[in-house]
């Protein structure tokens, strides 16, 4: 018999590498939540760095109030998907509430981030088109392309030189082309060149989707995301999302303007053959949004922590991921090894920030990722700023 | 351009894919033999594109194990009117 697992002795041999070392940086176990940026693990208090938590809302008042009434009001789930049981109204108003933040006609809301991509780029191509995806891609993004069964070809990373130099070998005439990039990348922190991609359409037939993951409600004056900030909105004919960060919740979203884009809820099945998002879950990022679009400030303070923990660590000649300020700060490393080392001592002197190795990272990188939120302190970015001098500078 | 021709280009691309430096021939496994993981695959056979002049699309990748399958694909590739 081959055993199914054997396939898998690689991974728990580098695993229990990482444990021989007295370290689970994959494990850890957040005890009790005090505030958007700080846990209690074991007995000891921790600045949480690594969080995604982008505008540090999942403690605002008014969204949980929102949660507890959509819990007590409409139950614990919906048991189904919007397809076969039909949709609670909240869902309707959830896409409403999107689309207008986005200035976008249409939008469907998914039950996490990784389906919204699965959903959409399959529901987009299909085995007659091409995708083309950014090498740096999340591996939401490759499975869903992966799902949809079109050709597809990666283009190096940020290089819109190169998509165009791809796009001009490829002879398949008869299918669409889908191009697909991410607003902030999630590892390294840096954003696509919009005007260069966008500028492939005069050359090349083409529509354009953006996953704006980690840059909804961070990116823009209004928070809409890259197209928002690079002001070609018009340019970007899908755009993704998820309200597992800046919203503080759980779910996914599609929107677009394609007179045809209501049909995709008929043809994605990571939409139609799922359990749709839950009351608490739908009444807290509809809340959450209320409160991003009413409190830009907000997105001010995330960009002034960003700029800080940035300069901090450039200051103490730390090598991060990408040369502009981003809410995503990664510090590379030069081995598995020392990265796991480095995390464990990061952890140990009370910060938490994300272990990135390979193949989860581009270029066989090994980083230590951090991940600002509006709602830490300059005292608290300064303290992150002090241990990684004392741990990883030195 | 026949796949004898191709296939010392090919083991030269994977030089740096190789740092232990393992012989390679037309039966070497690239994955499997020389540990590379999936997104070390990509970024290699986007390198074999860029050599031929050719597109790889991934789909074809995850057929394309040896490096003599490789070797075949872009000769054919090559060898197109
Ligand atoms: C770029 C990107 N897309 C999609 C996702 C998936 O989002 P979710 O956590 O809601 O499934 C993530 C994050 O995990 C991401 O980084």
């Amino acid at each position: 018999m081959v055993d199914l697992l054997e396939k898998h002795r690689g991974i728990a041999d580098r695993f229990q590498r990482m444990l021989d070392m007295g370290v689970n940086a994959l494990g850890v176990t957040n005890d009790q939540m005090i505030s958007p940026t700080r846990a209690i693990v074991g007995n000891r208090e921790i600045i949480l760095a690594g969080t995604n938590n982008y505008m540090g809302i999942t403690f605002e008042p008014s969204v949980i109030a929102a949660g507890q009434k959509a819990l007590a009001e409409f139950g614990t789930g919906t048991t189904g998907s919007r397809i076969a049981n039909g949709s609670f109204a909240m869902h309707k108003e959830l896409e409403k509430s999107l689309a207008k933040f986005l200035g976008l006609k249409h939008c469907i809301v998914f039950t996490t981030g990784y389906q919204a991509n699965l959903g959409m780029l399959s529901g987009l191509a299909g085995p007659k088109d091409t995708i083309y995806l950014d090498a740096d891609s999340h591996s939401s993004i490759y499975d869903g392309c992966t799902l949809s069964g079109a050709k597809l070809v990666r283009f190096r990373h940020n290089d819109a030189a190169d998509l165009d130099k791809r796009m001009a070998r490829d002879d398949n005439t008869e299918g669409g082309k889908l191009v697909v990039l991410e607003g902030i990348y999630s590892m390294l922190g840096d954003r696509a060149p919009l005007a260069d991609f966008v500028a492939l359409k005069k050359k090349h037939d083409f529509q354009l989707l953006v996953d704006d993951a980690h840059s909804f409600g961070v990116l823009g004056p209004h928070g809409r995301g890259l197209g928002d900030e690079a002001g070609l909105e018009d340019g970007v004919d899908f755009v993704i999302g998820t309200f597992s960060k800046s919203v503080g919740a759980i779910g996914g979203f599609g929107a677009g303007n394609h007179p045809l884009f209501e049909t995709l809820r008929y043809a994605m099945r990571p939409y139609m053959f799922t359990a749709s998002s839950s009351p608490a879950s739908i009444a807290t990022s509809l809340a959450a949004l209320e409160v991003l679009a009413k409190e830009p400030e907000r997105r001010q303070r995330l960009w002034d922590n960003s700029k800080r923990l940035f300069d901090g660590f450039r200051a103490l000649g730390l090598e991060t991921g990408t040369d502009v300020v981003s809410p995503v700060v990664a510090v590379k490393m030069p081995d598995e090894l020392t990265t796991i080392a480095k995390w464990n001592a990061l952890f140990e002197a009370g910060v938490y920030v994300n272990m990135a190795v390979p193949p989860g990272t581009p270029n066989r990188l090994c980083l230590l990722r951090c991940s600002v939120s509006a709602a830490h302190t300059p005292e608290e970015i300064d303290r992150i700023i002090t241990i990684f001098k004392d741990v990883v500078a030195a | 351009m026949t796949e004898a021709d191709i296939i010392p280009t090919i083991c030269n691309l994977l030089g740096p894919y190789n740092p232990e430096h393992k012989p390679l021939n037309a039966d070497t496994d690239i994955p499997a033999e020389l540990n590379i993981d999936s997104v070390g695959v990509l970024d290699f056979i986007m390198e074999v594109e860029d050599h031929f002049d050719i597109e790889i699309p991934m789909n074809v990748v995850s057929e394309t194990r040896t490096v003599g399958d490789l070797a075949r694909y872009v000769a054919t590739q090559k060898n197109r009117v």
